[in-house]
């Protein structure tokens, strides 16, 4: 059965709160009850049906055909067992606090995509922005489980406060990669911008593809084959076999942040 | 007794009598063959029976690296004892005392279970706060610091308590010499058949007991029906052309492995033929009473 789509009729005029559209708060909606949904964030009213052409379909799976940097908050708090996928773009908080669920995004993604995600399989096609699995202002843990993978580039402060899951890079990395990590594993397979990479890491892992200056509060601990990196290989190879080789590959390892816990750890290729 | 006849060898209409227990496994990996086998046999030791042991334990099968979750050698592991309590206590002693100490050894949960056992949970200590854990497609894992590298062990390992302990075969023959080739031949069928495992030495059990002695307060002794020096002495179970009697015991993580397991042991000794094999096959049970599962010999070639 095919999916229920949401065709974009024209460019949104202002910044969209597509929150309500998951699929697990559609099942057994009619169309006009989804045309009637609110999804403005001004003063000017805006309803699914103003943007949207609606096609009802199978109930857990939902498909955006065209996107915009405008759809904020996209997949939020997304249930285990639904699917969403977006052929286009999206804005910010994509896939926000979701529990669960699988959302595709064929394009790019805004700022603090994967935000306090404790669950869902993400898979961004084009980039993504700054504060990639990042709590918002006032939040202590980041992203908390699930698997993020941006097959294109992220912009800075990727993973930070990443409490448990795995977000994994086939591109490049802005600045401060991994800053203030609680646990959990950032893979990227591209170049790390800027020096402070894992700046305050308390027990995450980051992987690097190339080798690199480190902080000074980054100590070598010498080149392994490490068991735990051949299982994510195994776990990784279907979804990134770039991540899957990477790990295979034995691995030097940097212990840090050790200005704060210093149980995390880079590991580079040696 | 009454028997059937097959291919020469005389099968009682006997039933093996075996008791529900509580079944664990782990699999244990290593960089080589070598050192997973290594790990497997020493964490298997001292583990025949309850009665003496804290727990029985066996290899079930050896994996390659294909079948293993790390992708390196591996060797699957089978633990069954009375209570979840105690097939706990045993496996995390046996675990930190043979496999935490193997050079390269990793452990992983050997099937899924209806309920868990925390093994690398109760272990991580041993890191004294250097240890890690990694969660990976929803299973979490311990990475231990250790002299050659890490130690990385499964947070929990699955439980059964739908496990089967005490199937048997009672394998009757002229000499020691042929009664041994078909126990030989009956061990190895075993050890093909999947989720089953015979904890004895070699898998084979030649000190038989049953129930009760004429000493006070030992509560199992010499099965002398079976003992062929008494034959002429005692109320004995044996033939006049049986000189030797060995005993497989099998435990199985259900029940239907335990009859997989007795039927690929039969049918193995079937195929050997009474001539240099058995010439009889028996199965021990205390007259029905005592274990829910009886396994009849008949039902089984």
């Amino acid at each position: 059965m095919k999916p229920l789509l949401f065709t974009l009729k024209a460019e949104p005029d202002q910044r969209l709160d597509l929150s309500p559209l998951t699929p697990d708060r559609l099942v057994g909606r009619s169309a006009k009850e989804i045309e009637a949904i609110a999804i403005g964030t001004t003063r000017l009213p805006v309803k699914v049906g103003d943007v949207f052409k609606v096609k009802l379909g199978e109930a857990t799976s939902v498909r955006f055909d065209g996107g915009s940097d405008r759809f904020d908050l996209l997949g939020a708090k997304l249930l285990p067992g639904f699917e969403i996928h977006v052929e286009g773009d999206v804005g910010a908080q994509l896939g926000r606090a979701a529990k669960g669920g699988t959302i595709t995004v064929a394009g790019d993604a805004g700022p603090y995509a994967a935000s306090q995600s404790a669950g869902a399989n993400i898979d961004i096609y084009g980039d993504a922005g700054d504060f990639l699995g990042a709590p918002l202002a006032g939040e202590i843990p980041g992203m908390s489980g699930g698997r993020v993978i941006v097959r294109g580039s992220v912009g800075a402060r990727a993973g930070d406060r990443l409490r448990r899951g795995i977000i994994i890079v086939e591109g490049d990395a802005g600045e401060d990669l991994g800053s203030r990590a609680i646990a959990g594993t950032i893979i990227v397979l591209g170049t790390a911008a800027g020096e402070r990479i894992g700046y305050l890491n308390k027990r995450a892992t980051i992987v690097l593809s190339e080798q690199r200056e480190l902080g000074p509060t980054y100590v070598d601990c010498g080149a392994h084959n490490l068991g735990f990196a051949k299982l994510f290989a195994k776990s990784l190879a279907p979804e990134s076999r770039g991540a899957a080789r990477l790990l295979s590959s034995r691995l030097q390892r940097f212990a840090g942040d050790t200005a704060v816990f210093g149980k995390g750890e880079v590991l580079l290729p040696a | 007794m009454p028997q059937l006849i097959r291919k020469g060898i005389r099968i009682d209409e006997s039933f093996a009598e075996a008791f529900p227990m509580t079944g664990s496994g782990v699999v244990v990996t290593a960089p080589t063959r070598k050192w997973a086998m290594q790990a497997a046999t020493t964490m298997t030791g001292y583990a025949t029976s309850v009665i003496g042991c804290d727990c029985e334990a066996g290899i079930d099968c050896e994996l390659s690296p294909r079948e293993t979750p790390d992708g390196r050698p591996g060797v699957r592991v089978l633990l069954f004892g009375f209570s979840p309590k105690s097939v706990e206590k045993a496996l995390v002693n046996r675990i930190g005392q043979c496999v935490l100490t193997c050079p390269g050894s990793a452990v992983f949960s050997a099937f899924d279970g209806e309920a868990k056992i925390k093994v690398g949970d109760s272990m991580r200590q041993f890191g004294d706060k250097w240890q890690t854990s990694k969660a990976i497609d929803g299973r979490r894992y311990w990475r231990v610091p250790v002299m050659d590298g890490e130690f990385l062990v499964e947070s929990s390992v699955g439980l059964t308590k739908k496990s089967v302990g005490g199937g048997n075969l009672l394998i009757m023959g002229e000499d020691w010499a042929k009664t041994m080739r078909a126990t030989e031949a009956a061990v190895d069928a075993v050890h093909a058949t999947p989720d089953a495992i015979a904890p004895f030495p070699g898998g084979v059990v030649r000190s038989g007991s049953k129930v009760g002695s004429k000493y006070k307060g030992m509560g199992a002794s010499t099965n002398d029906a079976y003992c062929p020096t008494l034959r002429g002495a005692t109320d004995s179970a044996l033939d006049a052309d049986i000189g030797c009697v060995l005993e497989i015991v099998i435990d199985g993580l259900t029940s239907d492995a335990v009859s997989a397991a007795m039927r690929a042991g039969i049918k193995a000794i079937v195929a050997l033929g009474p001539k240099n094999g058995a010439k009889r096959v028996g199965a021990g049970n205390y007259g029905g009473k005592l274990g829910p599962f009886h396994y009849h010999l008949k039902d089984l070639v």
